[in-house]
């Protein structure tokens, strides 16, 4: 009955198949969205090759933010870091398979964010990674 | 929604009437879905008066102020003086040159720390805050720790939302030269005694600044029985526009400062090197304010005073009991804040395993627009350990029927996340 709580993502939200931390771990990047508190940290393994080999998140927000943290880290396992440099905001709505208004992208997008800030090295992560 | 028996027995505030007043409350959200407005802490609706008072201004009266001779200068002049006069009687200040128009409570308190902090703050100084505080009385204070290396120390709150009072005597025995506090939290809805923190502050010889953003709006405020130093608030709040706000100060201490920004209207001379400070109020009101707004800002004052401030009080008094006791029969929800007796009517809740904006968003798709985020106070959610809370705030246009919406929406955010 409603887009934007569709079955996965509450399945996703509740159930997550990749919440955690990884340790040892090669990159390692968090961030807030400042809006609302969300919080996201992702840490991932790779393999000589640049490979994600195994990835986690963890942290806490809403269903949408969560939800599309849960969805990118099971979808960059086997991606490599250059792949991953190339995600965008479609790739994440479509995973979604939502329209999102304005605010809600923001929580949307904020795992995204700090993925590409970790695997870029960046200091901050920041809206323009993922536009 | 039922809108058979609106008016409020308690109070004789008609309910029905008052909605009446207020155009946005004809609109739909959705196609079939009225609004149910729960936000009236972010900013409260608009009566008609107000938006008829600004309209009619620029359709009949707009000019700049000041300094022209023309008709229309001298009727812009007097319109925006007239309002001035209006909120000086609403708070019960004695001058009129005491009400210090801003752009909104955040500017004013920024006034204050700018011009008085740099003035009378020197390294080591205190300040006294509380930990309930917005973003906005924290702020332009860490800016001048920064800058000056003034100390700041911070009231406790207590886990039902209450200052600690005895922390606050014990921290007014290192002589703290200023403390300033939200005299209406606008998360944990407490009021605080803020005659009783003025009167402490002055026996320990310190300044006082009231955060009366959330008061204002919401009940009588009297400057001169609170013997406030500096007051600060919003006309968005109190069903007057955006882009108005004011700071009151008592005379001695607003002569005494230095200017805070600088241009047109705010002097009495000019030189190519050097100029001379106009007087009261106009030495804090630098180019053309808010014109309109300061009109539309007269006729809220005017709006609420012939509802009455007591009766509007009264009635979210009501409304607030009968929230508290609706929201917590719902197993997992958890309210923040002191009971209804030191609260007014702001109830910011959280609902276990769900997250506070999925919250917001669910109710909205039932017309009930509440807050979701830390509202500007993060610290105080750090405190209660939580990163957000869902706020549905009340004011003088809801209605019990309302808060039956927001309970049977809450419902069934649990359901969808069950
Ligand atoms: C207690 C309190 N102080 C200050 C503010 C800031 O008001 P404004 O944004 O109008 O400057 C608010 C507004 O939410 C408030 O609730």
């Amino acid at each position: 009955m409603d887009d934007l709580y569709r079955e996965v993502i509450i399945e996703h939200y509740k159930n997550p198949g990749y919440r955690g931390r990884l340790d040892p771990y090669d990159i390692r990047f968090a961030d807030n969205n400042p809006l609302c508190g969300d919080h996201i940290e992702i840490t991932l393994r790779t393999d000589e090759s640049g490979t994600i080999t195994d990835a986690r998140f963890d942290g806490h927000g809403c269903a949408i933010s969560q939800a599309s943290a849960d969805l990118l880290v099971e979808s960059i396992i086997g991606k490599s870091i250059e792949e991953v440099k190339h995600l965008n905001k479609e790739y994440i709505l479509d995973m979604l398979g939502i329209d999102l208004g304005p605010v809600r992208l923001k929580c949307a997008l904020l795992s995204l964010k700090v993925l590409k800030a970790g695997v870029y090295g960046l200091g901050e992560a920041s809206d323009s990674l993922v536009e | 929604m039922c809108t058979c028996l609106l008016i409020d027995i308690l109070t004789m505030l008609n309910i029905n009437e008052i909605r009446n007043d207020f155009p946005i409350f004809q609109r739909e959200v959705k196609p079939g879905v009225p609004l149910v407005y729960l936000d009236s802490t972010a900013t409260s609706q608009k009566p008609l008066a107000v938006i008829e008072a600004m309209n009619d201004f620029y359709r009949r009266s707009n000019a700049n102020i000041h300094r022209g001779v023309h008709t229309l200068a001298e009727e812009a002049t007097e319109l925006y003086e007239q309002s001035r006069v209006r909120i000086a009687r609403f708070i019960n200040a004695s001058a009129a040159h005491q009400i210090i128009y801003t752009r909104n409570t955040t500017e004013s308190i920024n006034l204050v720390a700018y011009s008085w902090g740099r003035a009378h703050l020197k390294a080591g100084d205190l300040v006294i805050l509380t930990e309930m505080e917005h973003h906005s009385n924290l702020v332009p204070w860490h800016i001048l720790q920064a800058e000056r290396g003034i100390e700041l120390e911070f009231i406790p709150v207590t886990d039902d939302g209450l200052l600690d009072l005895e922390a606050y005597k014990t921290l007014l025995a290192r002589s703290p030269k200023l403390v300033s506090f939200a005299h209406m939290s606008n998360v944990l809805g407490t009021i605080n005694p803020a005659a009783e923190i003025i009167r402490l502050a002055h026996a320990a010889g310190a300044v006082t600044v009231v955060d009366a953003a959330q008061s204002v709006p919401h009940f009588k405020v009297d400057v001169q029985a609170l013997e406030a130093d500096f007051l600060a608030f919003s006309a968005h709040k109190m069903c007057g526009p955006t882009g108005i706000g004011v700071l009151y100060g008592k005379t001695a201490l607003l002569e005494s400062m230095p200017p805070f920004l600088g241009g047109g209207d705010m002097i009495k001379e000019v030189k190519l090197r050097s100029f001379r400070p106009n007087s009261l109020p106009y030495k804090f009101e630098a180019g053309t304010p808010a014109i309109a707004e300061a009109v539309g800002f007269g006729a809220a004052v005017d709006y609420l005073t012939s509802v009455g401030m007591d009766a509007i009080a009264a009635h979210e008094h009501e409304i607030t009991e009968y929230a508290l006791e609706r929201l917590e029969e719902v197993p997992g929800v958890r309210v923040f804040g002191p009971s209804a007796q030191h609260k007014g009517g702001v109830t910011a809740f959280t609902l276990d395993g769900v997250h506070p904006h999925d919250v917001a968003q669910i109710l909205d798709r039932d017309g009930v627009a509440v807050r979701a985020g830390h509202h500007c106070a993060q610290p105080l959610h750090e405190k209660f350990g939580i990163p957000a809370s869902s706020r549905a705030s009340f004011y003088l246009y809801n209605t019990k029927a309302e808060i039956d919406l927001l309970v049977n929406g809450i419902y069934k955010v649990k359901e969808m996340f069950g």
